[in-house]
């Protein structure tokens, strides 16, 4: 019961803090809101038992990341922005109309079936007994080791990229 | 605690492993290395191009899992590598003296090139979705920063965030589907969810379905599919144009790698779901881009909207799904590379610095001051509009012909009529080039050793592809063996 409320509460705050993220003019204000959403994302993780993902979280995400974005904001000094584009009108309604269809069509699937997903390898009590943070790190270096590694080219590709589009002289 | 490592099988990965390698090796030396030395960056990048494909040729008829079934080897997997090999290939043949022309002579590009193709070349091998969402991030990343490589020309970071912004957010679809996958499957291996599904009483669970929709909006952005197109000809126009050649074939084809070896195979308990969305869709695509592509005037713009129409036929051969439709998909793809790339060779090499010849009108009277040139273009616009003996025509035959034999007889006669209609914009160059006098002097054209070897490649695989097709379908086929 008590979970039930902690989790409503976690995904109405983290829904809400989102949105303020998008539709922010200040972008101060935005990266606030982002770091609220990302706190309440840690919350979820907690309610599904990965206490891991959530440390993980709040350290990477709100923490380091974000003062990165608002270090990035508070020295760009960003003027106040310009229109440059008049979008199309008609444009702006479909987008705005079929959105709302995918998600009327995902909230009816969601709540019409009581959704019942087959259990993967290590269920929530198995991952209890043996440790969160040991059930991860063993399958990051067993059966997950080549996604790993191939992270690692990822972000030696998104280092090179930044690098290149970003660094005065090449 | 007893750790299982599990078994790791290096051939597997090989031709990866190989670029991977020779990308970082390339990476240190354009810091390190003087700027003599530099300039060996893109035949360095050549070698260990080579090294790979002699692996994938080697490799060819074996088949393992490796890595705890995180990557599978198979004909399949190694049929789109080598199409991925050569692209790469032709690409930095086609950019060495462009990128010079330009004044972007930098050795991160062919690092990033090489990096995109290892992107690629796991997305095809991929026996696991996590694997497939990594392949397809880490060539997306490379190939965004690729369309904005020519960081002085505004056009050219358009493409770049353009592309990086609606990339991104398709991701996001794709990322999503495979996760309400996994809610329902328990599992993320292409051969646990195709247990699982054929297992499981038809139709039950709809989070699979919804995961199932959003991994087609995910692979339709990649491999350019009506609705999924907007960004195309913007993207197309801006990046550099060597890119521009890379992305429509690279990504195109690794896409379609994954989109195939899930649907076809993981999902094929599925059939009945989704063949008719893909018919949908493939009949927008092959419409859409040939009816948009008439009255282009940039030709980058024109070929932009001809990449969609392409994706659309290949859709048509998957909606067929059997032996030959599959086999088709397969031989279609590797006719693409060579003629699309082949195309954009000459675009780069008729354009320069300063006069860029981008528009059809450029194009008039260009047989009398090159005929050879002209000539060479003209046999990849054939080969685009499916007139024989080119090999866009027999790769248009089987898949039609694969379409009618699965009893998609309205899907192939909408696919002839619109591969008819795209001979009039594919012509239409050819009209220019020989029957119009020309608008302007054309400055004297220097082809670079590099690109005159890679547009001989690209005419040389255009026709033999097309004259010898037996031997590449029964290639084909035996590639898609894995999958049936």
């Amino acid at each position: 019961m008590f979970e039930t409320f902690l989790f409503v509460l976690l995904a109405v705050v983290t829904t809400i803090a989102a949105i303020l993220v998008i539709v922010q003019r200040n972008p101060v204000a935005s990266a606030i809101y982002l770091i609220i959403t990302l706190f309440c994302l840690a919350g979820i993780y907690l309610l599904l038992s990965a206490p891991f993902i959530a440390v993980i979280q709040v350290l990477v995400y709100a923490g380091a990341i974000m003062v990165l974005f608002l270090f990035v904001i508070m020295l760009l000094n960003l003027e106040k922005e310009k229109k440059l584009i008049y979008r199309n009108r008609l444009q702006k309604v479909l987008g705005v109309f079929l959105g709302g269809v995918l998600l009327a069509q995902i909230g009816m699937i969601f709540s019409s079936v009581l959704l019942e997903g087959s259990k993967g390898k290590f269920p929530a009590e198995k991952v209890a007994a043996l440790g969160n943070t040991e059930v991860v790190a063993r399958l990051l270096f067993t059966d997950f080791l080549l996604p790993f590694e191939i992270v690692s080219v990822l972000l030696l590709v998104a280092i090179v990229g930044a690098i290149v589009l970003a660094k005065k002289q090449i | 605690m007893n750790l299982v490592i599990p078994e790791i099988n290096w051939s597997a990965i090989g031709p990866e492993l190989t670029l991977s390698i020779t990308a970082m090796v390339l990476l240190l030396l354009s810091v390190v290395a003087s700027p003599t030395a530099r300039r060996a960056i893109p035949y360095l990048s050549l070698l260990g191009i080579a090294f790979a494909l002699l692996l994938c040729i080697s490799l060819w008829g074996k088949s393992a899992y490796a890595f705890n079934r995180m990557v599978v080897l198979d004909n399949y997997a190694l049929f789109f590598k080598i199409i991925f090999l050569i692209t790469t290939a032709l690409t930095v043949l086609m950019s060495i003296r462009y990128l010079k022309e330009q004044g972007y002579e930098h050795g991160e590009y062919y690092v990033l090139i090489l990096f995109a193709a290892v992107g690629m070349m796991f997305m095809a091998s991929a026996a696991d979705l996590i694997i497939v969402f990594l392949g397809l991030e880490t060539f997306s990343l490379a190939i965004y920063v690729l369309a904005g490589f020519f960081r002085a020309q505004p056009k050219s970071i358009e493409s770049s965030l353009k592309y990086f912004l609606l990339g991104a957010f398709s991701t996001g679809f794709l990322l999503y589907g495979i996760a309400l996958i996994y809610g329902a499957t328990g599992t993320t291996n292409l051969k646990g969810i195709y247990e699982f599904v054929s297992k499981a009483p038809a139709l039950t669970d709809p989070l699979l379905l919804i995961g199932m929709g959003l991994l087609i909006v995910g692979f339709g952005f990649k491999v350019a599919s009506v609705p999924f197109h907007m960004w195309t000809p913007d993207v197309y126009e801006g990046a550099p144009t060597s890119i521009t050649a890379f992305m429509s074939v690279g990504p195109k084809a690794a896409g379609f790698a994954a989109f195939l070896r899930v649907f076809l195979y993981a999902l094929s308990p599925l059939q009945t779901d989704w063949i008719w969305i893909l018919w949908v869709l493939a009949v927008l695509t092959m419409t859409l881009g040939n009816v948009v592509a008439i009255a282009q005037k940039n030709i980058k713009r024109m070929l932009a909207y001809s990449s969609i129409a392409h994706a659309g036929y290949i859709l048509v051969a998957m909606v067929a799904a059997d032996e030959l439709g599959t086999a088709s998909v397969l031989y279609y793809m590797l006719a693409y590379a060579f003629m699309n790339l082949g195309a954009f060779g000459v675009i780069i090499l008729f354009g320069r610095k300063g006069e860029e010849n981008v528009n059809i009108s450029d194009y008039s009277g260009m047989a009398a001051k090159y005929p050879l040139l002209a000539a060479v273009m003209a046999i990849f616009m054939f080969s685009l509009a499916g007139i024989p003996p080119t090999a866009g025509f027999v790769g248009k035959f089987y898949i039609f012909s694969a379409a009618v034999k699965a009893g998609y007889i309205g899907l192939a006669i909408i696919g002839v009529l619109n591969s008819a209609l795209s001979v009039y914009f594919y012509l239409r160059i050819t009209v220019m080039m020989y029957m119009r006098s020309p608008e302007k002097e054309f400055a004297k054209l220097e082809p670079s050793p590099a690109m005159v070897i890679a547009l001989i490649i690209a005419v040389f695989g255009t026709l033999q592809i097309g004259i010898t097709p037996s031997h590449y379908l029964n290639l084909a086929k035996q590639s898609i063996l894995a999958l049936m």
